[in-house]
């Protein structure tokens, strides 16, 4: 189901959280909000889940063209993960799962064994089998994460929203449970809108990225073309690491370290290049880090290949020609 | 650990075990004499059923309050705050006094409250029990009864609820009633099934100590029961006036008498606090 978010607006007293966003969410994508910490993509999700309502005026809510603005989260079937997980700790892991179809009214709740059922089969699709009698305090921060999307899930919802699925979680984690969930969203399809503040999970992830700063949409896009073609300075610098170089021409440009060419001194070219001396080197891992120092004073990042490190044979203090390679 | 042990030993183990050493200069005969007499008897009932009572009605007044204070913001809300504390820090005699004055048939509460019992007595003519109460009720206000106590003893035991609550209300955020109405429960449901289980252990060991309070509150209480013999005589008051005459020993009968059913209620309040704690973690 596709959601459309038609000029929202939301302030807090006066505080702007949120100015005049609209979006389209297309149905089935994996869509990150990406953005700084006070940027408004918390508020975004949750308006969308029915936690938070936007101010009053024209902006429009639609889950595949039907407009939900007034409708309470509960009603609204969305399924949310919340930062923390919000699980019921004085409940079991099924019983976690089952929440969703028990408080359904009498005429509408499945019978017993359906909703055990059900939460088997949960269980098995969030790879949690056989921990079903576990108490939340009992299970590892993954596991309870996807506890809680199963959870979410458990209501059959239209939407799934997920609020820093992976903040909690150590670095390890985060990354098998980040690739995990990527095949899990190819799996069940469903439309699902993440927010995080990590560029990295953001591009690794997501079909759409949506990148915000101070209550505004800053750029919508692939992660390839936010990555490769940012829209303004803020997108260039929050995506990654970025040198603010002026070419021997006058022209200033944003560069990322690894379009930085890295040639022998002797090949210098004036036209293109500027001279620079490597002030230090970063070798350990599969990405050689420079640091250079131009001639006017300022540094630059230069990543490169361990291979091209060694085929050049630098060393700390040698005199290089940097040349930039932008991606056409 | 060391500490601990020295320490509790003084000032609980040694005057208990001294309590129990006095009461057990006295036989078994003189024992059994002074704890099945009626009017022993009649306190006790009064004494524990009273201080259950009022600390049943501090535990939903008490998750009342503290919900308001948690959830709400509204000016002078530090001073309700602060005021919640009063009846810990006020004198209990100046609180048995003051309540007395108040709910007393001239007081501001007590003389609408016996112009009402005077209208059901008229109206109705109620007998037996109640109609006896309502009698009290119409001459004397709510003291000098069975209900003034338990008024004093509401009173006394409302901030120890209060005061457990809270820490534990605050701690449970609103991401959980949060995701369980993303989940499509509706306000009670959530408060019946998510918000209320993980409060029991706070509203148990609230419970506990307006309890324990209560058992053995002396100040507040003889002010507003007016003491009548087997009808508004509380334990702690037989036991000073046992002290007033010199029976040191069938002081320290009732005493121990007394110690002994606390003690096991609380051990049985203290395994249900087990068993729902441990559903909790």
């Amino acid at each position: 189901m596709s959601i459309s978010i038609h000029s929202i607006n939301k302030t807090f007293g006066s505080y702007k959280a949120l100015e005049d966003v609209s979006l389209e969410v297309p149905n089935g994508s994996l869509t990150a909000l990406l953005g700084p910490s006070g940027s408004g993509k918390t508020t975004l999700l949750r308006i969308v889940a029915g936690l938070e309502f936007a101010d009053d005026g024209p902006g429009k809510i639609l889950f595949h063209g039907e407009n939900v603005v007034g409708i309470p989260a509960g009603k609204r079937s969305v399924g949310f993960v919340f930062q923390h997980y919000a699980l019921f700790r004085h409940m079991s892991v099924a019983d976690n799962i089952a929440f969703g179809l028990t408080v359904l009214p009498r005429s509408k709740r499945p019978a017993k064994s359906e909703i055990r059922d059900r939460v088997h089969e949960l269980l098995g699709l969030v790879k949690l089998d056989g921990l079903d009698k576990r108490r939340p305090h009992e299970l590892s921060g993954g596991q309870r994460q996807r506890v809680a999307l199963a959870r979410a899930l458990a209501i059959r919802p239209k939407v799934l929203l997920l609020d820093e699925p992976f903040g909690a979680l150590d670095a390890k984690v985060r990354k098998d449970l980040r690739r995990w969930l990527r095949v899990f969203h190819d799996e069940i399809n469903l439309t699902t809108l993440f927010v995080t503040h990590d560029q990295e999970e953001a591009l690794e992830l997501a079909d759409q990225v949506v990148v915000m700063r101070n209550a505004r949409i800053e750029q919508v896009g692939t992660p390839q073309e936010i990555y490769d073609r940012p829209r303004s300075p803020f997108v260039y610098e929050f995506l990654g690491n970025v040198n603010k170089l002026t070419e021997p021409n006058g022209v200033q440009r944003y560069i990322r370290p690894h379009e930085i060419e890295v040639l022998f001194a002797a090949e210098y070219d004036p036209t293109t290049d500027r001279m620079a001396k490597i002030q230090h080197l970063f070798s350990a891992g599969p990405v050689a880090t420079l640091g250079v120092r131009l001639d006017d004073g300022k540094f630059v990042d230069v990543e490169l290949s361990r291979k091209q490190l060694e085929d050049l044979g630098l060393s700390v203090g040698d005199e290089v020609a940097i040349r930039s390679n932008p991606p056409e | 650990m060391g500490f601990t042990i020295a320490y509790l030993s003084l000032i609980i183990l040694i005057p208990l075990a001294a309590l129990f050493i006095k009461a057990a200069g006295l036989g078994w005969e003189e024992w059994k004499a002074i704890l099945v007499s009626p009017r022993i008897i009649a306190a006790t009932r009064l004494t524990f059923g009273l201080s259950a009572a009022a600390a049943g009605v501090s535990v939903v007044t008490g998750l009342l309050v503290t919900w308001v204070l948690v959830r709400y913001e509204f000016p002078g809300k530090r001073m309700l705050d602060a005021m919640v504390d009063l009846p810990f820090a006020l004198p209990t005699a100046v609180a048995g006094i003051t309540l007395t004055a108040i709910y007393g048939k001239e007081g501001w509460i007590g003389s609408h409250f016996a112009a009402a019992a005077t209208w059901v007595k008229e109206t109705w003519h109620p007998a037996g029990w109640i109609g006896e109460q309502i009698n009290t009720w119409a001459n004397f206000g709510a003291a000098y009864s069975s209900l003034g106590i338990f008024i004093a003893l509401t009173f006394i035991g409302f901030p120890f609820v209060v005061r457990t609550l809270q820490p534990v209300m605050e701690d449970l955020g609103k991401e959980i009633e949060e995701a369980a109405a993303t989940l499509g429960a509706g306000r009670w449901t959530v408060f019946r099934r998510v918000i209320l289980p993980l409060l029991v252990p706070a509203l148990i060991t609230g419970f506990t100590l307006a309890f324990a309070r209560a058992i053995g509150e002396y100040g507040s209480v003889i002010f507003i029961s007016g003491n009548l013999p087997m009808k508004t005589e509380i334990l702690p008051l037989l036991i000073v006036s046992q002290l007033e005459q010199f029976k040191y020993g069938a002081a320290a009968v009732i005493a121990s008498g007394m110690l002994i059913i606390s003690f096991v209620l609380l051990f049985i309040i203290n395994l249900l606090q087990r068993r729902l704690d441990w559903q909790n973690r």
